[in-house]
């Protein structure tokens, strides 16, 4: 199939500050985004796709320049994809505090004149989702076709519908959950404890000491990578093999090829991710529980989104965010008799599952999403 | 259950507005038909992929979920009619599964395909497990583990205080209301918690 070839990112500025949900503002910033395909006459035919964790604005595909920039769900989105461009308005937004080009911890605080490292102000999915709303209406769009995320994406679709139900018609959560559970807050603190106790983190100000606390970035990603990949994907891709024929005898090298594969992603993301960024990201899916203003009730969260349409999905072998965990969203909306299709796709990538390109998984998003084309206002 | 005729007589059991969750929906045929011509409302489920492919893109609600896992995702009494349509002979849970049709529903409706057929009782009596076009497969390889007749499943509504509100069969997609344990190839109930 076709891709969108080149497509250029744009800024937005935003003198006025940003309410967050922890009390605190964010004083002017900018927000990176990307769209692909026409809005049409009637303004009708936007979908926003949101970003997990370490992913950004650049949905689908390449900059100009750059032969390997394909952007993160190239193969869902485009020409004659499951979410087409064609029909589709489609905006990637990266979201506050990250690190690729929207204001973060690695940009300057306009009250103190140097980065704002550690001090940049704690972030939610809720906050990002309204700082996405201000974009869309700078560009005229008052009610989105769609809104569309996997994982830490799908939180944020998921809180479109509650924070602002009358902007959104249909929602698409994909491999999420309606919270974290203590396991995943565990994995999260144990990255953020690799990254907060390196050396180099400086207690988050780095960028003045001229280093980078590649160390802790390093471990934060093995382990974040690990509950990325089933059991079952992890075992089929590397099982036991080993980097020569016989054992080392060395407990400081490498042997199995496993190690060498997570080190591998580690090294690689330690020299482009940002490690207050990395902390801000995990706090805010730590802090994700839109039940928790309801006593823990997710089916009286959901209350609010009556009118909206809901496809969730997710993959048998996804142990990070399990079936079980978007079955709880499913019975929130069934409880409220909310429209929702549910499906749960046997695939044997764990939560990577829900990036690759599966003729199940994608073939029920394109028959979604045309169905939302076709009752479309032009 | 894919005749159009059977179809017809099915969705005209269900009350018209109704909330309906269709357990073992295929490809939302019926689903489809009850939203669009009796104003009906809910969800389908469904276990196979390609069935939940079809409900996405006729645009009804599909929840695929495993039904001998039972229906702990819906609360007693969401529904006004829970269908259980040529679904029950192919679960191990049989009972259990009734059970949960009568709490999640006001109403109940249920076919399978009746094993006292007069043809299948011929067949039988010559020794062979029967073969026809209701019940096309070998006694090896048929997905319907449960073999029951119209006269059995009176008596397991009853085990279960089930009040039948109707029962009828249906043979060549037309409603058989004499003799149907022995004229009819489908038996179907309309019923509710007793």
């Amino acid at each position: 199939m076709a891709s969108l070839g080149h497509v250029t990112p744009q800024t937005m500025h935003f003198a006025e500050a940003l309410p967050l949900q922890s009390g605190a503002a964010l004083a002017g910033y900018d927000l990176v985004y990307e769209t692909y395909g026409a809005l049409n006459a009637a303004r009708s035919n936007a979908v926003l796709v949101c970003h997990a964790l370490n992913a950004s604005h650049h949905v689908a595909g390449t900059h100009a320049d750059e032969p390997k920039s394909e952007g993160w769900w190239d193969n869902l989105v485009g020409p004659g994809k499951p979410l087409d461009t064609e029909r589709f308005f489609v905006i990637g937004i990266n979201n506050l505090g990250s690190c690729f080009g929207s204001t973060g911890p690695m940009h300057v605080n306009p009250s103190t004149g140097r980065p704002y490292g550690a001090d940049f102000p704690v972030v939610t999915v809720e906050d990002w989702v309204d700082a996405q709303a201000r974009l869309l209406d700078r560009l005229g769009i008052t009610r989105l076709a769609a809104v569309l995320g996997g994982s830490l994406g799908g939180m944020q679709a998921l809180s479109w519908t509650l924070r602002h139900p009358e902007r959104v018609a249909y929602c698409i959560a994909v491999a999420t959950a309606p919270n974290l559970s203590a396991q995943n807050i565990a994995f999260n603190e144990v990255a953020r404890r690799a990254i907060i106790t390196d050396p180099d983190f400086h207690g988050g100000h780095f960028y003045a000491h001229g280093v980078i606390p590649k160390r802790g970035l390093r471990v934060a990603r093995m382990i974040g990578h690990i509950t990325y990949l089933s059991d079952d994907s992890m075992e089929e891709k590397f099982g036991r093999d080993m980097r020569a024929a016989e054992f080392g005898y060395t407990t400081q090298d490498i042997e199995f090829q496993i190690e060498s594969y997570l080190r591998h992603q580690g090294d690689k993301f330690s020299e482009y991710f940002d490690a207050n960024t990395y902390l801000l990201i995990t706090r805010a899916l730590d802090y994700f529980d839109p039940a928790r203003a309801f006593g823990g009730d997710l089916s009286r969260a959901f209350a609010v989104a009556r009118d909206h349409r809901f496809l969730v999905i997710s993959f048998t072998t996804d142990w990070r965010f399990s079936p079980a965990r978007s079955r709880e969203i499913v019975k929130a909306l069934v409880d409220n008799r909310i429209d929702v299709s549910y499906a749960e796709i046997a695939a044997p990538h764990g939560h990577d599952a829900f990036l690759l390109e599966d003729p199940r998984y994608h073939g029920v998003l394109r028959a979604y999403f045309q169905r939302i084309a076709a009752g479309l206002q032009r | 259950m894919s005749e159009k005729s059977e179809l017809d007589v099915i969705a005209a059991l269900v009350p018209p507005g109704s909330r309906v969750l269709d357990l073992g929906c295929g490809t939302g045929e019926l689903l489809a038909h009850l939203q669009q011509q009796r104003g009906c409302t809910g969800y389908g489920i469904e276990i196979a992929d390609d069935n939940v492919l079809a409900c996405a893109r006729r645009g009804v609600n599909v929840i695929q979920l495993n039904l001998e896992e039972g229906l702990a995702l819906f609360d007693d009494g969401t529904f006004d009619v829970v269908l259980q349509l040529d679904t029950l002979q192919h679960l191990r849970n049989t009972e259990h599964m009734l059970r949960e049709t009568a709490r999640v529903g006001r109403l109940g409706i249920l076919s399978f395909p009746n094993f006292a057929h007069w043809p299948n009782r011929l067949s039988v009596l010559r020794g062979r497990m029967p073969v026809t076009r209701r019940l096309p497969y070998q006694w090896y390889d048929t997905p319907n583990i449960r073999v029951g007749t119209h006269a059995d499943f009176e008596v397991l509504a009853r085990k279960n205080g089930l009040n039948i509100l109707d029962s009828f069969g249906l043979q060549a997609g037309r409603p058989v209301r004499r003799w149907p344990n022995l004229l009819a190839s489908t038996a179907v109930f309309k019923f509710e918690r007793g």
